[in-house]
């Protein structure tokens, strides 16, 4: 079947340019597919993790080598492997035990943050783990939350702090949860609408109305720090209203609010339909920040570990995938048409390509716009969790470390180290590497000096 | 003289659509942009147009999703009819899938309610002192909108496909309730005086006796449920996801896409009245004169 080159709502599915497949789309899952064969697309997913795991455990090169050095690279492989599961995940699925269940069902929210999760279908990666999986569309994170209690989904895609919020029984019923991944990192932005456009200081923002896609997300605690760094309080100044992420541009486009801190292709669709411009993209707040994650429950990882591992192998090598620039304009004709994203190509290319049309009349080249570092960070848990205790969601005392450490699987770096009998790293590493958010450095050693700095805060 | 009244009002009806289709074509018909002379534009406008997807010299114009002329939505229907069934995943499925998907959960939804309702308003009807009892309980529940169970249902149900068909039962309920408690309580003394009278049997009573006289209220009662159900699930289906029409026009709102959203608009308009149409049938064979 084919479609209207002239309409702006399906992708345009004229034949490819090799002339073996019959649209586009096909042709580009096929050379991606094909890029995924030639490259050992496992062993480089398998390389930059544990690249980003080195780095995080020796931040000063020459301790690096001075402990690669002092106990060879087969020690320090072991030791690795030992503080991430996937390393040690990978050994174990190399005897590839038996499938505990092979027809899964996976949540999605049409979003490109899920990029790594969608694409891995319609390129087969699923099914080269012996999975028959199903990506369901989803209306909204709260359905996403509920159909994960109800075991409808046996695994999804989760706003990563929302696994944090549900293992600690907040808006839901307590059930461990846990990150397996984190999903994509970087990726949002700030949309305001059009009107706005001479108010691009945060200062003037008294009595905006903005939306965020959820109460537990990185959206909601960035555009509250944001804001707050400006001096507005971010219950009293303004309004933030939790609108699913779909629906942001209707609501734009009506007025009914002024902006939205939201995930892409939002923003860009916002812009191409010249309702609204990007003010600011979330990596000039925090570069590397995590947005989405991918995770299941406890109980799903205990009852079925070889599918987990087979699952998780297929999402980490779709995200080695994502991450090369060259696949991105391929991965925007995968994931445009209907079934997925439902977007129109050229937005999904500005925001994976990272050039974009800015809305005010600029063409922007940001490479990193969106980036799909997989790594779960327990330093990125804690001050999750800081900001919910900023912001009153999160009353009372709290074990930073052992909510981060219990919901994001990177097992703690120095512990096994110190089981193995090796140096230890210094303080600073293991899974909590620092970062800064606004320039304010973050010391996950100090959650509470942290939170306790905030003019702004509920607590 | 019956004959030219149909005939004057149907001629009537196609002018107001023909006004209509003229206003929407004029209002409409403005918002083409003309492609800008790619030669009076510096490389960056050229290149910030193109990812606006404005129309430059010969590059194909991308059309924004503003409000289709009726061309355009003439293409879409067309488009949409020439295969509604086809099936692409759980995410992307034919018109008339989708649509096979809704009539499926509101008629479970529906003939469960229809099998609580008749026999618990016959119930009612015939007794007044269950009637008064209850009474309290359905005038709090009858007003409360279908899709506010719907978080509960989810909670307590545990299933979405569960959840959404509750719903369906939920408001499909108290008008026939009611309307069934209404009808068996307004039999006429006399008729059932008589079969007293006779000694008819008190199931044979209910079955040849109350049932016939009540048939009409209570399949008012069924058409107007039939009405409700119809209008809750496309809501209900925006909220649950994955199948239905309600789904459909979620996904294409996502999309902006306003001539898949007015085309499922015409579809659920057009069913909607079919349905009723059947129940409108359904009520003349049981009317009776009194």
């Amino acid at each position: 079947m084919t479609h209207d080159p002239y309409d702006a709502d399906r992708p345009l599915l004229m034949r490819c340019s090799c002339g073996q497949h019959a649209n586009a789309a096909e042709h580009a899952v096929a050379e991606l597919k094909h890029r995924s064969e030639q490259a050992d697309v496992e062993a480089e997913s398998r390389q930059f993790v544990e690249a980003a795991l080195v780095k995080a455990l020796f931040p000063q090169d020459a301790l690096r080598r001075r402990f690669l050095k002092a106990v060879g690279r087969g020690t320090a492989m072991a030791a690795i492997s030992s503080v991430l599961p996937v390393a040690s995940l990978q050994a174990m699925a190399a005897e590839k035990g038996p499938l505990e269940k092979k027809d899964l069902k996976i949540g999605f929210i049409p979003i490109t943050c899920a990029t790594p999760l969608i694409m891995a279908h319609p390129l087969g990666f699923y099914s080269k783990q012996g999975l028959d999986v199903q990506v369901v569309k989803t209306a909204g994170w709260a359905l996403i939350r509920d159909k994960m209690l109800n075991k409808e989904y046996d695994a999804t895609h989760f706003l990563s702090p929302m696994p944090v919020a549900i293992s600690l029984g907040l808006g839901a019923p307590a059930t461990p949860m846990h990150v397996a991944t984190i999903q994509n990192t970087n990726g949002q932005a700030i949309t305001l609408a059009v009107k706005h456009k001479d108010k691009r200081d945060p200062k003037d923002w008294k009595g905006f109305k903005f939306a965020v896609p959820f109460e537990y997300s990185m959206h909601n605690f960035l555009l509250r720090y944001y804001v707050a760094e400006a001096g507005l309080d971010p219950d009293r100044d303004i309004q933030i209203r939790v609108v699913p992420p779909p629906e942001m541009v209707a609501n734009l486009r009506a007025g009914n609010i002024d902006g939205f801190l939201g995930p892409d292709p939002f923003n860009q669709r916002a812009v191409f339909e010249e309702v609204g411009f990007i003010h600011l993209l979330t990596k000039e707040l925090w570069n590397g920040h995590p947005c989405c994650a991918f995770g299941t429950s406890a109980e799903f990882i205990q009852k079925n570990p070889n599918t987990f591992i087979a699952l998780y192998r297929a999402v980490l090598n779709a995200a080695a995938m994502a991450r090369e620039a060259r696949n991105r304009e391929l991965i925007a004709k995968v994931i445009s048409p209907q079934a997925y994203l439902n977007q129109p190509e050229t937005v999904v290319a500005q925001v994976l390509t990272g050039k974009f049309a800015d809305g005010l009349g600029n063409v922007k080249v940001v490479p990193d716009r969106a980036d799909f570092d997989p790594m779960p960070w327990q330093s990125m848990a804690v001050w999750m969790l800081t900001q919910m205790k900023r912001w009153g969601y999160l009353k009372g005392e709290v074990d930073y470390k052992a909510v981060a450490e219990k919901v994001f699987l990177l097992t703690d770096a120095k512990k096994q180290m110190k089981a193995l009998d090796l140096a230890q790293p210094e303080d600073k590493a293991g899974g909590y590497p620092k970062f800064k958010v606004m320039g304010k450095e973050f010391d996950p050693a100090k959650p509470q000096a942290y939170l306790d700095s905030f003019a702004i805060k509920r607590t | 003289m019956q004959k030219s009244l149909t005939f004057r009002a149907a001629l009537l009806s196609l002018l107001l659509l023909g006004c209509l289709l003229g206003l929407w074509q004029l209002a409409t018909q403005g918002t083409a942009t003309a492609a800008a002379p790619a030669a009076a534009m510096t490389p960056e406008q050229i290149e910030y147009a193109k990812l606006m997807g404005k129309p430059v010299d010969a590059a194909p114009a991308t059309t924004k999703s503003g409000f289709p002329t009726p061309a355009q939505m003439g293409a879409t229907i067309g488009r949409q009819l020439a295969d509604p069934f086809y099936d692409r995943g759980p995410n992307d499925k034919g018109l008339g899938l989708q649509l096979a998907y809704s009539l499926g959960r509101v008629g479970l939804g529906y003939l469960l309610a229809a099998l609580v309702a008749i026999p618990l308003g016959f119930v009612i009807g015939m007794s007044p002192l269950i009637y008064r009892a209850l009474d309290p309980f359905i005038q709090v529940l009858k007003p409360i909108s279908p899709l506010a169970w719907m978080p509960l249902a989810l909670y307590t149900i545990k299933d979405s496909a569960a959840s959404g068909i509750f719903v369906i039962f939920i408001c499909s309920l108290w008008p026939m309730l009611i309307n069934t408690a209404f009808g068996v309580a307004g039999v006429r003394r006399e008729w059932l005086n008589v079969a007293r009278t006779l000694e008819v049997g008190p199931v044979r009573r209910a079955f040849e006796v109350i049932l016939p006289a009540a048939a009409p209220t209570i399949l008012t009662g069924m058409r107007i449920s039939m009405g409700i159900a119809w209008l809750v699930i496309v809501a209900a289906e925006m909220l649950v996801g994955g199948t239905g029409i309600g789904y459909f026009v979620w996904n294409e709102w996502n999309n902006l896409s306003l001539p898949n959203v007015l085309m499922a608009i015409l579809v659920i308009g057009v069913v909607g009245m079919l349905l009723d149409l059947a129940f409108a049938r359904c009520q003349k064979w049981v009317t009776y004169a009194d």
